[in-house]
């Protein structure tokens, strides 16, 4: 009997889960298709509401980013300088600086401090319409709620995430920088160089298209689960739950696969 | 009172009965999982008829209005407004459609984010190329029609019940559309403020001659308003009728649901005794 429960729960989630991901995709693409074909059908995406969303999701979370990506870049110069000092190649942590941060570290600090903020927010917003029917409303107003909902987030997260990831990273440079001109007694100006010195352009571009990809997922997962609120103020915490704890694992394991075919 | 009862006959004898239906169901099923919600449903609206959907709850009513708004698709039977078959046109031809139906939800559904005022324009701003000073003005003379006016810069949140639904109707016929759904006009409000709200739906179809469709399970508002009714139950329709012949129905459970009378289903003792000692 257990069995048989444990096989039918295991297959209802596969299901589930194939289900989700057909929605998320053709989500995407309904929203691609009014960003780019609504104007000519007179339902274009309202260039107000891209702004609106663009200050909600990125300039509110200049600040946070800005701190945690400070942080972030002390943290990694003193972990790096404190293990390579056994092997006297503290120096050395410069390059290792600029590739991982440039590369991996600046998307995803972005990456997450976004699902967590808006991932949250979005969901529970478009949730909250759905309960009070105001969903329903845009439909029988004659009004694509793909359109006047999710279209504005997608194109704003794609502004958005690439300029807070160019702004992580450059923080989380000079929070290295600092630590390294204190403890390695280099001027930040020599610093600078080998940093550059170390880095391509491709570098950089990885991670902004990483971070092209993390909007693109934070938008889908936190819109559907929006959609998908059902069962009153209840439901709505799930969804809101589940929606950061999906939008963080999806943009982390996006990451992983992400690094194995660009590093190879 | 007595100038729009007047009028109420009036406006009675401009329903045309040769005319093409408005609203024209045929034959619908639907399904929720293995539940059969609507069995068979069948009706026609005539233009400029004021119809009043009635029923219990669990009846069906809220989600046949579903169905003739197009948020469901139904599993089998047809749903025709203005003589098209809405399952079946294409987006475009929906879109255009859309345009002629005003819509007023139970609770209003007005946009939270946006201002009383600025759920009122907008329709207006999406389907129209009108300047914002005639938006404004549209908009400005629909609340007026709901008693709204000088609300226009507060938030729904900000509004009692009463309020928001008029608010809601404002925003329904800001488009002049030539049919009107109602959500239950009345729950949630008191007896005077659904008063004056069935009082607008009856003025509204004297000064714009809509069509209009009114789901509800309040007897006296439904009285009060309706030229037809027609009695849902258990997904099914049981008559549709004057006011009257509805009042005066000889049919069981329609007579049982204007006169109140709650319903004993006669219990099984065997199936009694086996629910409440069920295992899992």
């Amino acid at each position: 009997m257990t069995a048989r429960a444990f096989t039918e729960n295991l297959g209802r989630r596969v299901v589930g889960g194939v289900e989700e991901f057909g929605y998320g995709s053709l989500l995407l693409l309904e929203s691609l298709y009014w960003i780019f074909v609504g104007h000519f059908r007179q339902q274009p995406v309202r260039i107000s509401a891209v702004m609106a969303e663009m200050m909600r999701i990125g300039v509110q979370a200049v600040v946070v980013v800005t701190i945690l990506a400070f942080a972030n870049g002390v943290m990694m110069a003193l972990q790096g300088i404190y293990t390579l000092r056994d092997f006297g190649a503290e120096s050395q942590v410069i390059p290792g600086l600029a590739m991982s941060i440039t590369r991996e570290f600046g998307a995803l600090i972005v990456g997450i401090v976004v699902a967590g903020r808006s991932g949250s927010a979005i969901a529970a917003r478009i949730g909250a319409m759905q309960m009070s029917q105001e969903v329903d409303a845009l439909r029988v107003l004659g009004v694509n709620p793909v359109r006047h909902l999710v279209a504005p987030i997608l194109l704003a997260m794609l502004v958005v995430m690439p300029a807070l990831t160019i702004l992580a990273n450059f923080m989380s440079l000079l929070g290295g920088g600092l630590l390294c001109s204190l403890q390695l007694h280099m001027s930040l100006e020599a610093y600078s160089q080998l940093i550059l010195a170390s880095l391509v352009p491709f570098d950089v571009m990885q991670g902004l298209i990483k971070s092209l990809v993390f909007a693109v997922l934070i938008t889908l997962v936190s819109c559907s689960n929006g959609f998908a609120v059902s069962g009153g103020s209840e439901g709505l915490g799930q969804s809101t739950t589940r929606s950061v704890v999906l939008c963080i694992a999806t943009i982390v394991i996006a990451d992983m696969i992400f690094t194995f075919f660009l590093s190879r | 009172m007595q100038n729009s009862a007047a009028n109420q006959v009036d406006t009675r004898a401009d329903i045309r009965a040769d005319a093409e239906p408005v609203i024209q169901v045929e034959d619908l099923v639907t399904y929720y999982g293995d539940r059969r919600i609507l069995d068979g449903v069948s009706l026609s609206v005539q233009p400029g008829e004021i119809r009043v959907i009635m029923g219990g709850s669990g009846s069906g009513k809220s989600t046949l209005l579903r169905h003739l708004l197009g948020l469901h698709r139904p599993t089998s039977g047809r749903v025709r407004l203005f003589g098209k078959d809405i399952n079946t046109i294409s987006g475009q031809e929906m879109f255009a459609l859309r345009r002629n139906m005003g819509v007023s939800f139970q609770g209003g559904a007005l946009f939270n984010s946006m201002t009383v005022g600025e759920n009122v324009c907008f329709p207006l701003r999406e389907h129209t190329k009108l300047d914002e000073q005639t938006i404004k003005i549209m908009s400005r003379m629909k609340l007026e029609v709901v008693n709204l006016a000088g609300y226009e810069d507060l938030m729904p949140a900000q509004l009692s019940g009463g309020m928001l639904k008029r608010a809601a109707l404002a925003r329904a016929i800001v488009m002049d559309p030539k049919l009107l759904f109602f959500d239950e006009p009345s729950a949630g409000l008191d007896p005077v403020v659904s008063a004056e709200l069935d009082e607008l739906i009856l003025c509204l179809r004297e000064s714009m001659n809509i069509t209009i469709l009114v789901v509800t399970h309040e007897l006296d508002s439904a009285f009060k308003i309706a030229d037809n009714i027609t009695v849902l139950d258990r997904g099914a329709i049981l008559m549709t009728g004057t006011v009257d012949e509805v009042r005066n129905s000889d049919i069981d459970r329609v007579h049982g649901l204007i006169n109140r009378i709650a319903e004993n289903e006669a219990v099984d003792i065997d199936d009694y005794m086996r629910r409440l000692t069920r295992t899992n």
